[in-house]
């Protein structure tokens, strides 16, 4: 697999799960507005997922659905940012806005390659992300507002940095610390990224479910 | 704060009221407004109103009963209906003199 696909696939992966972590809070988002925002979020993600995988699996001779859903636990590149499943508003929101900013980092060096259509796809993704960013950095500010939302965001936010370093190559580590050490107004711990290639327990749970109805029919049912 | 929401599918049309949303501030308005009125593609703009800048009048008293003042006071139908009937039933007019 050259190195083109095998960047496609991580962040087609980072896309997919993190659509269906933020899809978990469809019906119970704190209010009804939030409901709707986050839930078109959390499919615009998905749809990126789409996109990449679509890319990716015209070099690899399948499609976007089997790379998607047919592949095992295992083999999925995903950041194990986005593998954790944390229902509770502080720590999602807190997630939602660290992997806004590593992403953005990311598509900002992408949107440099050489290989036309991943600058391509990366300049498209980037135009829909920062409506994601909006809506991150607009709960950050609310949050920062207050004593008690400043709390729970920095404790959620200590709690997810190794996470949320491990979403990046070492090279763009220092600049996602930067952005976020700026915006917080404090210095972050020093620890070691959590990287990809490990694999939380919430990741078989949450590809249990995600693949359950796909797995319940005859190969190659079409939908 | 609600924000009502005011929609335009096609430029140069009307906008119209679409509906309302509950958000603390401006921004959040902002994000909630694109995303239940704009994300399929049915808007190509967007009005936010606070609820307390709309200045609302619901009272119209109407104490004379003045109904030629409305449209549906005064039936053109009815009254060219009536007309003809008169004209068919009444004695012709005597052709004027010059």
């Amino acid at each position: 697999m050259n190195a083109g696909v095998e960047l496609l696939l991580t962040i087609a992966d980072d896309e997919l799960v993190l659509g269906w972590r933020n899809s978990e809070w469809t019906g119970i988002a704190p209010f009804l507005e939030e409901d709707v925002a986050f839930s078109s979020i959390a499919q615009n993600e998905i749809g990126h997922a789409r996109a990449l995988y679509e890319l990716a699996a015209a070099e690899l001779g399948t499609t976007a659905d089997e790379l998607a859903f047919d592949r095992r636990p295992e083999e999925y590149r995903c950041a194990p940012l986005v593998q954790l499943r944390r229902l509770e508003w502080a720590r999602t929101i807190a997630r939602h806005w660290l992997y806004e900013t590593a992403d953005e980092i990311r598509l900002g060096a992408l949107k440099a390659s050489d290989d036309p259509a991943i600058a391509g796809i990366a300049a498209k993704m980037d135009r829909e992300e920062a409506y994601h960013r909006m809506h991150a950095e607009m709960w950050v500010d609310r949050l920062l507002a207050s004593e008690e939302g400043r709390a729970r965001l920095n404790e959620a936010v200590d709690e997810l940095w190794p996470y949320a370093l491990g979403v990046l190559d070492d090279e763009l580590r220092p600049e996602l610390r930067r952005r976020a050490e700026e915006r917080l107004g404090r210095r972050l711990p020093g620890v070691e990224p959590v990287p990809r290639g490990v694999h939380e327990a919430e990741l078989a749970e949450l590809w249990e479910e995600m693949t359950m109805v796909r797995r319940s029919a005859p190969a190659g049912a079409r939908w | 704060m609600i924000y009502e929401v005011f929609r335009q599918e096609r430029k140069g049309q009307p906008f119209q009221h679409a509906g309302s949303v509950v958000a603390p501030d401006e921004r959040f308005a902002e994000i909630y407004a694109r995303e239940q009125y704009g994300r399929r593609q049915e808007s190509v703009a967007l009005w936010l109103v606070p609820r307390e800048a709309v200045h609302e009048i619901d009272e119209f008293p109407d104490e004379f009963d003045l109904k030629y003042r409305r449209v549906d006071g005064y039936s053109i139908k009815a009254r060219l209906h009536e007309a003809r009937e008169k004209a068919l039933s009444s004695e012709p007019r005597a052709p004027n003199q010059p």
